[in-house]
């Protein structure tokens, strides 16, 4: 199996031997994630998400032993997270001190929808390479067709239709995953 | 209403956009970089002439002894012999 495609728990497994890719692709996998609870949920600023990002990393990577639960560390990472996020707004000063969180109020939501966006993800990786590619061009990382089309050679007008097909199969997994599940509210 | 429909998945993609590619690489290499600034501490630790050579010149002794400069926090390194 390769590495991409081994499960959260199994690739924790091998993080802990020393097993340097499975590391980079255990951070490659929760990058994302990581980077949008601060930039996103805790609007930090650019050097203050780089310097929680990389705390992150370094407390995960050192924590792998004492993990109670390999299949937990989606749900570990988040909070790490999040507390280092409020964390940093606290030392900076720019929240009030007060018994409750800083920020945290519209974070929690933001988390929610990320964990979701996660989720939809993971999902993708198991789409053909093809699809993987333009949905996260398009959506993910806001390319043009034109841009899109001379970085994988193929013509800018067909990419409405390749991205159109490429939702519907992404649609039928996760429908697959989750039979019967309810829409989720207002987004 | 279907809960993935078209708009909703276009959003749930874009909600995660890459991070930076130099910080992903520096998160990637840093376990390995901190073990290896371990190994360099205990060494300068138990062997003075290395400890020395380290002081004089730290990057010089460095690829001496054949480490990958561009691998290693040496801020972090500096500090750390200094205290």
């Amino acid at each position: 199996m390769e590495i991409a495609s081994l499960p959260d728990a199994r690739l924790v497994a091998r993080c802990r031997t020393g097993d340097q890719d499975a590391w980079r692709e255990l951070v490659r996998r929760f990058s994302r994630y990581v980077y949008a609870i601060s930039s996103q949920a805790f609007r930090l600023r650019r050097e203050d998400a780089e310097d929680v990002f990389q705390e992150v990393f370094a407390r995960t990577y050192q924590h792998l032993d004492r993990l109670r639960d390999d299949e937990a560390i989606r749900p570990w990472i988040g909070q790490l997270t999040r507390r280092l996020c409020i964390d940093r707004l606290r030392a900076g000063g720019r929240e009030e001190l007060t018994d409750v969180e800083p920020s945290s109020v519209g974070a929690d939501e933001t988390i929610e929808r990320l964990d979701e966006a996660l989720a939809v993800h993971e999902a993708m990786a198991a789409l053909p390479e093809h699809c993987q590619e333009i949905l996260d061009r398009f959506f993910a990382r806001d390319e043009s067709y034109q841009t899109i089309g001379g970085e994988l050679g193929i013509a800018s007008g067909t990419i409405a239709s390749r991205i159109s097909r490429c939702l519907a199969k992404l649609r039928e997994l996760l429908e697959g995953r989750n039979p019967g599940r309810e829409p989720s509210s207002g987004r | 209403m279907n809960p993935y429909d078209d708009e909703h998945l276009a959003q749930l993609i874009g909600a995660l956009p890459p991070a930076p590619e130099a910080w992903v690489q520096a998160a990637q290499e840093l376990p390995f970089a901190r073990a290896q600034l371990d190994d360099i501490v205990a060494r300068a630790e138990a062997d003075a002439e290395f400890r020395r050579a380290l002081f004089a010149d730290l990057e010089q002794a460095l690829r001496l002894e054949g480490y990958e400069l561009d691998s290693l926090p040496l801020e972090e390194l500096r500090r750390r012999l200094g205290d």
